[in-house]
C-alpha cells in the first residue's frame, strides 16, 4: 500500500477537513457512508458530486438538512453519469469564457450504488465512459437495493438471500453470478479503473486521488458491506470487507491504460495454509443472508471454484 | 443559521433547494445510540484506527499531549458523543482493545 506514491500511512497525516458532514442518517455501522467520508477526505473541497438515487442520496439529504459541504446534485436513478458529463461540459464552457473556475478545475464525482450502476445506470455510464468525460464514477457496491428493502440487483452474489430472491425449501437465494463491473470499465479502454474497499482506507484514498488526477474517465468499484442488508452485526462491516478481499471474493486491483496490477495479493495475507473453502465459509457464515447455505456444500464448492477461476483470470491478465 | 425543521411555503426556497451546505451537523444522531464506546486511556496508543473507520465522524483529532511508550504524541483522538451512533466498529477494530462498548446508563 506504500507504493501509492502519496506517502500517507497514518491517521494523523490525513487532512482534518470533512467535506461529508456528520449528522447524516445512515444506519449504524454503514460502510458506504464511511467510504464517502474517506473519498471526500482524499479529494478535498474542490469537488462537485452528482448522486444517483440510492442509500447515500437518501441518508445525506433528508429535507431540510444535507450532509454535503461541497456542491451536490441529486438526479434520477439512471443518469448520474450523464449529469456528471453535463456538469463537466458546463465547467469547460465557463472556463473557456473565463467566467468561472478559471483557476483549478474541480473534480466531478458521479456516485451510484450497485443497482444504480450495474442495472439501471449502465447505459448512461457506458455513454459517459465512451465520450471520454473527465470525471470519476464511484460505484459503491453493497450487493442489493438496500435503500428500498434489500431487493436483488445484478451485483448480488450467488446464494445470497434477498427479499426478491428469498431462500427457502426449494430456492437457495440468488441464482446468478455477480456482474464484473471493473472489466466492463476496462472494455471501454478508459485510462483508469480500480476496485477498492474501505477496509483498506489508504489504498482507497490513493486510488481516488489517482482517479481524480487522470485525464479522462475513471471508474472505481468500491466494495461496501451493509450490515442492515447483509444481516450481520453493526460492528462487522470492516471485518467483512477484509475477509472478502483476503478470501479472493473481491480482489483489489487497478487498471492503468489497460495494464492490470493487483494491489493486494490474498495469498500473502494468509497466516497459514488454510483450506480456501474454509475461508469462504468464514466470510459467508458471518452473514444472515448466507445462513441457509449451511449443509449445502456443493453450492459453497461452486462459489469457491468460481472465486478461484476469477482470480486465475485476473492473475493471467497481470502477467500479460 | 439554524435550519427550520418545518418551513412554511413562503419560506421555502425556489424548487425546495437546500441552499446551505452541511446543515446536517445540526441534527444530532447521538441519541440513536444504545451502547457507548469507552476508551481505556492506558491502553490507547493514539493510532487513530477508530478515527479512520468511524462512519459518523464521531472521532476528531484533539491537540492534546499524550505519552505513549516513551514517545510524546500531540495528536490524540477524542469522541464526539453528539454524533456517535454506537455501531461498535471502533471497539471491533481497535488493535489494543482499548475501546469497549458499554450499555447506555451503565458505567
Amino acid at each position: 500500500m506504500n507504493e501509492t506514491g502519496y506517502g500517507i500511512f497514518a491517521a494523523r497525516m490525513l487532512p482534518k477537513d470533512e467535506p461529508f458532514v456528520q449528522g447524516h442518517r445512515a444506519c449504524q455501522g454503514c460502510i458506504p457512508a464511511l467510504m464517502l467520508r474517506q473519498i471526500t477526505k482524499a479529494i478535498g473541497r474542490d469537488l462537485i458530486v452528482c448522486s444517483a438515487t440510492g442509500c447515500m442520496e437518501i441518508i445525506s439529504s433528508p429535507y431540510p438538512f444535507n450532509a454535503w459541504g461541497v456542491p451536490w446534485i441529486h438526479v434520477a436513478f439512471e443518469n448520474a453519469a450523464a449529469v456528471a458529463s453535463g456538469v463537466e461540459e458546463g465547467i469547460e464552457v465557463l472556463r473557456r469564457k473565463g467566467r468561472f473556475y478559471t483557476g483549478r478545475k474541480p473534480a466531478v464525482l458521479a456516485l451510484g450504488g450497485d443497482g444504480g450502476t450495474m442495472d439501471i445506470g449502465l447505459q448512461a455510464l457506458s455513454g459517459a465512459l465512451e465520450r471520454g468525460t473527465d470525471f470519476v464514477y464511484v460505484c459503491y457496491d453493497n450487493e442489493a437495493y438496500m435503500n428500498t428493502g434489500i431487493q436483488r440487483s445484478s451485483g448480488t452474489p450467488m446464494g445470497a438471500s434477498t427479499s426478491t430472491s428469498p431462500a427457502g425449501r426449494v430456492s437457495t437465494g440468488q441464482v446468478t453470478w455477480k456482474k464484473n463491473l471493473a472489466e466492463i470499465g476496462v472494455a471501454h479502454n478508459i485510462p483508469y479503473v480500480a476496485t477498492a474497499c474501505p477496509s483498506y482506507p489508504f489504498d482507497l484514498m490513493a486510488k481516488v486521488k489517482k482517479a481524480v488526477e487522470v485525464k479522462g474517465p475513471a471508474l472505481l468499484h468500491v466494495f461496501a458491506p451493509c450490515p442492515t442488508g447483509w444481516r450481520c452485526d453493526a460492528n462487522s462491516g470492516i471485518k467483512l470487507g477484509r475477509l472478502a478481499v483476503e478470501s479472493g471474493l473481491f480482489p483489489l486491483f487497478e487498471v492503468v491504460d489497460g495494464q492490470h496490477k493487483i494491489s493486494l495479493d490474498p495469498a500473502t495475507m494468509r497466516k497459514s495454509s488454510q483450506d480456501p473453502i474454509g475461508e469462504i465459509a468464514g466470510y459467508l457464515f458471518q452473514q444472515g443472508r448466507f445462513r441457509h447455505l449451511k449443509g449445502r456444500d456443493e453450492l459453497i464448492q461452486a462459489i469457491q471454484e468460481r472465486v478461484r477461476l476469477e482470480w486465475q483470470k485476473l492473475k493471467a491478465k497481470t502477467e500479460r | 443559521m439554524k435550519t427550520k425543521l418545518n418551513p412554511t411555503w413562503r419560506e421555502l426556497e425556489l424548487g425546495c433547494t437546500v441552499v446551505e451546505a452541511g446543515t446536517s451537523a445540526e441534527y444530532k444522531t447521538g441519541d440513536w445510540r444504545s451502547f457507548y464506546p469507552k476508551t481505556d486511556e492506558d491502553k490507547c496508543i493514539a493510532c487513530g484506527v477508530c478515527y479512520l473507520f468511524c462512519p459518523d465522524h464521531s472521532r476528531h483529532i484533539a491537540p492534546r499531549k499524550k505519552k505513549v511508550e516513551g514517545a510524546m504524541y500531540t495528536h490524540y483522538f477524542d469522541f464526539n458523543f453528539q454524533f456517535c451512533k454506537g455501531c461498535g466498529i471502533c471497539a471491533a477494530e481497535c488493535p489494543t482493545g482499548a475501546i469497549v462498548m458499554i450499555e447506555e446508563g451503565k458505567k
